[in-house]
C-alpha cells in the first residue's frame, strides 16, 4: 500500500463516492494511476482492488480487456496511428510505415528510451483529418512524413508539453462538486412527483369520461 | 436537394468558445431546461413522441417509445452513450468539443422526463480533450443551478456523472456499457432482456440515449415536438448529423434534413463533399458505418432515410458515409473493416470470435495475393455460420449484433466486386500495389 501519492488516492475516494456502487469507479480510477505512473503497475492494480473492494485479479481481468488501459510498461508519449478504413484510404499505412522506421520500433512497442510507445488503432473519430494520429489521446491533426518527424523533435524537446500532458486521461478533469442529492431524497421527490403526474392522469380521466357522456347526452 | 432547414444540433457550432458558458448562455441556453421543467414530466415526454426522433447511435429506436418502456421502480437510470467507436463515425466527437453544454441541457430535460434518480455520461476514453470540456462545462452547469439540487428553483434535482470509457467498441451495445459502466469488462448481456429499461445499470431500470439524441431535445422543448416531425420524411424526421469521409474532397460533419438530401448531394454538392478526387469515378460507398452492406454508384440518388436505405438492404446506421473511388482497392477495404471486427471481437461468442479471426485471415491472405479460388464460398461459409443466410437484416447466432455485421464488407466485395476478388487470386497480387 501507499503507492498511490495522497493527491490521487484522494481523488479515487472521491470517483468512488460519485456512484450507487464502488466498483463503478474500477476503471475512471484506472485512468487516474496511470496519469501517475504511466501505466496500471501491480502496486497500483493491487491498491485499487482495495479502494473497490474487489480483488486484484478482478482489476487486473478488468483493465486488460481495454486498449487504453496498459499493463505493461509504456513510453511517455503514446503515438496512436489510426488505421481503420477511412485513415488508411488517406496513407495511414504509409504513416505507419514511416513512424515505425523513424523511432525504431513496430506498431506495440516501446523506443528504448522510454519515450515513445507506437500503437496501429482503430477509429479514433477523427476522420475527416485522415490519417488521425493521436500522442497521449490527443489529436494532433492529420500528418504526412515531415510532419510526423517535426511532432516527434518537438515531443521530444518538452515542446508540445502544454497541449500533450502526460497520459492518463483524466490528468487535467477536476469535478468540482460532489454529489448534491442523496439517494433518499431523489427518491422521495420522485414519489411526490408520480402522485402528481397520477392526480393530473386521474382528473384527465374523469374530465375526458364526463366529456364522453355529455356527448352521449 | 439540399433544403433550408434550421440547424438543430449544430446550431451554436462556429461560435468562438462554443464549448463555455458564456458563448452557450450568449445562445439562449439552458432556457429549454427552465421551459421543460415547468411542464409535467410527461408532456416532455409526449413532445418528444410527438417529434418522433430516432436514435442517433445506430439503431434508430424511437427515443419517446424507449421512453415508455421503463419498468416502474423508485430508482431509475439515465445513460448518455457517448463511446462513440463505429469506424468512420465522428459526429458525438464534433458535439462533445464544440458544444458539451447542449450535451448536458439534453442530458437533464431526459432525465427529468424519465425522472430519472441519476445520470452517467459515458464519453469514449480517447476523447481526452473532451473528458475535460464535458466535464468543466458540468461544473459549470452546477454552478449555474442547471444540474444538482432543485434545478433553477423547480424542486427537481438530479446529479450527472461523467464517466469515462477506456477503449473498447464493444462498450458502444448499450448492454456491454452498462457493463463497463458498472466497472466490469464490456461483455454484452444476453437477451431477454432485450431492454435495459426493463433491467439495466444494476439491475434497475435504465435508459440508455446517444449523445446526438438528447443534443435534439433541447430544440425540441423550445419549438415543440410538432416543428421537429415537419422537417424531414415519413419515419426519418427532424434533421441528422452525416460523418462523410474517404475519398471525398470535403470530409467531414454535416447537419442534414432526413430523407430529403440524397447520398449523391451529400458527396457531390460543392457546400457538402465537393465530389471525389479528379479524373477518378465512384465505385462504392458505405452508406451508415462499416457494419452497414455497401451500396454501388446506381444507388447514389436515394435518400438519407432511414426506411429507404433499410428497403434497399443496409442501413443509416451511425450516419457515417465512406466513399471509394476506382483507385481504391476494395479487398484491401474489406479486409481492414473485418480485421476491426476481429480485435474487437469480445469474444464470448464461438462464431463471432472463432469467424473474426478466420475471415481476417483468408481476407489477409487474398489481399496479398496468396488466395485461392475456393476461398470465396469458404469465406461466404464463415459468414453463415456467424449470420445464417448473410442477409440483411442478419439473422443472429450470438449475443450482440457485432458478430452478424461483420459479413456486411465480405459479403460486399464478392457479391460487388467478385472480379475484383478473383484478379487477386489470378495475379497472386493487389493489382492496385
Amino acid at each position: 500500500m501507499g503507492h498511490l501519492s495522497p493527491e490521487v488516492l484522494a481523488d479515487a475516494r472521491r470517483l468512488v463516492d460519485l456512484y450507487p456502487e464502488p466498483r463503478s469507479a474500477l476503471i475512471p480510477i484506472c485512468h487516474l494511476a496511470q496519469g501517475q505512473d504511466g501505466w496500471l503497475r501491480p502496486e497500483a492494480i493491487a491498491e485499487i482492488a482495495e479502494i473497490v473492494g474487489v480483488s486484484p485479479a478482478e482489476v487486473l481481468g478488468t483493465a486488460s480487456f481495454y486498449d487504453m488501459l496498459r499493463t505493461e510498461e509504456t513510453g511517455r508519449y503514446l503515438v496512436s496511428v489510426c488505421t481503420n478504413v477511412a485513415c488508411m484510404l488517406q496513407g495511414a499505412y504509409e504513416l505507419l510505415d514511416h513512424a515505425e522506421q523513424r523511432l525504431g520500433v513496430k506498431a506495440g512497442g516501446t523506443t528504448e528510451d522510454g519515450m515513445f510507445t507506437l500503437e496501429d488503432a482503430e477509429c479514433l473519430a477523427g476522420c475527416d483529418d485522415a490519417p488521425c494520429v493521436q500522442v497521449n489521446h490527443r489529436y494532433v491533426g492529420h500528418l504526412d512524413a515531415d510532419g510526423f518527424d517535426a511532432l516527434v523533435d518537438d515531443l521530444r524537446l518538452g515542446r508540445r508539453d502544454d497541449e500533450i500532458p502526460r497520459h492518463g486521461v483524466l490528468v487535467r478533469v477536476r469535478r468540482e462538486t460532489g454529489l448534491t442529492v442523496s439517494a433518499d431524497e431523489v427518491s422521495a421527490e420522485r414519489a411526490r412527483q408520480r402522485e402528481a403526474d397520477e392526480a393530473v392522469a386521474r382528473q384527465a380521466e374523469t374530465g375526458a369520461a364526463g366529456a364522453a357522456k355529455g356527448a352521449g347526452a | 436537394m439540399i433544403t433550408d432547414a434550421p440547424r438543430i444540433v449544430t446550431r451554436h457550432l462556429g461560435t468562438p468558445d462554443s464549448h463555455t458558458m458564456g458563448s452557450y448562455l450568449a445562445a439562449g441556453g439552458y432556457t429549454a431546461l427552465r421551459k421543460a421543467l415547468a411542464m409535467p414530466p410527461a408532456q416532455v415526454a409526449a413532445e418528444v413522441d410527438k417529434a418522433s426522433l430516432l436514435g442517433r447511435g445506430g439503431a434508430g429506436f424511437p427515443a419517446g417509445r424507449k421512453w415508455s418502456m421503463l419498468a416502474r421502480d423508485p430508482v431509475r437510470y439515465l445513460v448518455i452513450n457517448g463511446d462513440e467507436s463505429e469506424p468512420a463515425t465522428f459526429k458525438d466527437h464534433l458535439l462533445v468539443y464544440g458544444d458539451p453544454h447542449q450535451v448536458i441541457e439534453g442530458t437533464v430535460i431526459a432525465a427529468y422526463a424519465i425522472q430519472a434518480t441519476q445520470a452517467f455520461i459515458f464519453l469514449r476514453g480517447e476523447f481526452a480533450l473532451g473528458l475535460e470540456r464535458l466535464q468543466q462545462a458540468l461544473n459549470d452547469a452546477y454552478r449555474h443551478g442547471a444540474v444538482g439540487r432543485d434545478i433553477f428553483g423547480s424542486g427537481f434535482s438530479i446529479d450527472v456523472v461523467v464517466h469515462p470509457g477506456a477503449g473498447a467498441y464493444i462498450c458502444g451495445e448499450e448492454t456491454a456499457l452498462l457493463e463497463s459502466l458498472e466497472g466490469k469488462r464490456g461483455f454484452p448481456r444476453i437477451k431477454p432482456p432485450y431492454f435495459p429499461a426493463a433491467i439495466g445499470l444494476y439491475g434497475k431500470p435504465t435508459i440508455v440515449n446517444n449523445v446526438e439524441t438528447v443534443s435534439n431535445l433541447p430544440w425540441i422543448v423550445e419549438n415543440g415536438g410538432d416543428a421537429f416531425s415537419a422537417l424531414g420524411e415519413g419515419s426519418s424526421t427532424g434533421t441528422r448529423l452525416f460523418a462523410l469521409s474517404g475519398h471525398v474532397r470535403r470530409p467531414g460533419n454535416y447537419e442534414l434534413e432526413m430523407a430529403k438530401t440524397t447520398f449523391r448531394d451529400l458527396i457531390y454538392a460543392p457546400v457538402l463533399g465537393g465530389g471525389i478526387r479528379a479524373g477518378h469515378t465512384i465505385k462504392a460507398f458505405i452508406p451508415g458505418g462499416v457494419s452497414a452492406p455497401w451500396f454501388g454508384p446506381d444507388q447514389l440518388d436515394m435518400p438519407l432515410s432511414q426506411d429507404e436505405v433499410g428497403k434497399a438492404g443496409s442501413m443509416l446506421g451511425s450516419g457515417s458515409v465512406v466513399v471509394f473511388d476506382d483507385g481504391d482497392c476494395v479487398v484491401r477495404a474489406a479486409w481492414r473493416i473485418t480485421r476491426f471486427f476481429a480485435r474487437e471481437s469480445c469474444g464470448q461468442c464461438t462464431p463471432c470470435r472463432e469467424g473474426s479471426g478466420w475471415l481476417e485471415k483468408i481476407m489477409r491472405r487474398i489481399e496479398e495475393g496468396a488466395g485461392r479460388e475456393e476461398d470465396l464460398d469458404l469465406l461466404m461459409d464463415v459468414c453463415d455460420n456467424i449470420a445464417p443466410g448473410v442477409s440483411w437484416p442478419p439473422q443472429q447466432t450470438t449475443i450482440c449484433v457485432l458478430g452478424p455485421s461483420i459479413p456486411s464488407s465480405i459479403a460486399a466485395a464478392i457479391r460487388m466486386f467478385r472480379d475484383e476478388m478473383l484478379l487477386h487470386i489470378k495475379e497472386g497480387a493487389c493489382p492496385y500495389d
